[in-house]
């Protein structure tokens, strides 16, 4: 089964009903497939900290929502992290692509991805890094786990990951 | 008329509504003339108003009323296109634009300079736009609710504010009374 169908139906298996979006190219294929999903609604975008805004809101009104957004991100949404989902403990599972990392082919993206677990590190965010296909199996227990405890969790889904196909 | 007036004159209008405040004096004054659980009080996180209020329209059919000011929506503009074009009809997005930066001391704003949030709100492609005077401000919201149409409502207000106590409540308290709220 395809990668993109693997974690679409992980995210819809935990309830997750609404998710926003900015793009990667590691990412396109996740996206159209939940673009493409009846069950979930899909709000591209312009920012990460305003598509956490977005989460937050629908969390509170009754759905499960999710990000899924680059590394370089994190650079982008540190106060919103803290200040909202931290600081009034919801639940925002992060499917995090990780670029910068082996098979890059962008020099930039390294500058990001030196930074990235020192910081969700330094932000006490719960995070896992998906380096070869089968570990997306751990996605199901991770997602229960985000929801569990009210917390951010980062997913970081390397380009090995995408590629073992 | 200045922010604070708005805001008490707006209490019994938003008796009831599930509102999300926007960060610093206009919670603060919120809370001060019309406390009740249905409202969220951001205690942080300049900029999200907006969106949290199209969160929580877009997850539940209840009128959502999020309260924000210029110097958030300038520091948020992505929100104006996404609103535009995830139009629901539960959402009212309030605008109180003093022209400043009113929570930190009143610095002067773009739009309280050349810039037209309403013009740019259109621009987005936001579809009812309604720019009025702060005396005009609850016949205006009142309308919006009974509308049920998407509203964008500029104020315009002069800049100024009054002593307001901080508020103390716990996060996690304002989250789980709206969330009941929400809910009942
Ligand atoms: C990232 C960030 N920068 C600056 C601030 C400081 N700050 C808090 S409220 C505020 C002004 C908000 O202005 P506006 O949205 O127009 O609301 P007003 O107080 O005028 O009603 C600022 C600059 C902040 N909280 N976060
Ligand atoms: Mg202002």
């Amino acid at each position: 089964m395809q990668l993109d169908k693997i974690v679409i139906d992980a995210f819809e298996k935990n309830k997750i009903e609404l998710v926003t979006t900015v793009p990667c190219k590691q990412l396109s294929g996740v996206i159209a497939e939940l673009e493409a999903r009846e069950s979930m609604t899909h709000i591209p975008a312009n920012k990460e900290d305003e598509g956490m805004g977005i989460c937050a809101g629908a969390f509170m009104g009754g759905k499960r929502s999710a990000i899924i957004m680059q590394n370089t991100a994190i650079g982008v949404t540190i106060n919103t992290l803290v200040t909202l989902t931290q600081f009034y403990r919801l639940p925002l599972p992060m499917l995090i692509s990780f670029r910068g990392e082996l098979g890059e082919p962008v020099a930039c993206q390294v500058e990001m991805a030196v930074h990235t677990k020192a910081l969700l590190a330094q932000l006490g965010i719960p995070t896992y890094h998906f380096h070869n296909r089968d570990d997306v199996h751990e996605l199901d227990e991770i997602l229960k786990y985000t929801f569990m405890c009210n917390k951010p969790v980062a997913i970081l889904t390397d380009a090995s990951f995408w590629k073992g196909e | 008329m200045i922010r604070s007036e708005i805001i008490k004159n707006l209490v019994p209008v938003l008796s009831g509504q599930l509102v999300v405040c926007n960060i610093g004096l206009p919670s603060q004054e919120m809370h001060l003339f019309g406390d009740q659980p249905s409202n969220f009080y951001m205690l942080g996180t300049m900029g999200l108003s907006s969106s949290i209020g199209l969160g929580l329209a877009l997850a539940q059919d209840k009128t959502v009323i999020a309260i924000d000011g210029d110097g958030s929506v300038l520091t948020n503009l992505g929100t104006l296109p996404t609103i535009a074009n995830n139009v629901r009809d539960n959402f009212i997005l309030l605008i109180i634009d003093n022209g400043s930066y009113g929570s930190t001391g009143d610095q002067p704003t773009y739009a309280g300079k050349k810039t037209s949030l309403a013009a740019v709100a259109s621009a987005c492609g936001c579809e009812n736009v309604i720019e009025c005077q702060a005396d005009e401000a609850v016949d205006v919201v009142e309308a919006a609710i009974a509308s049920k149409k998407m509203t964008i409502i500029i104020c315009k207000c002069i800049s100024g504010n009054i002593p307001v106590p901080v508020i103390t409540l716990d996060p996690v308290v304002i989250r789980h009374r709206f969330m009941q709220a929400v809910e009942a």
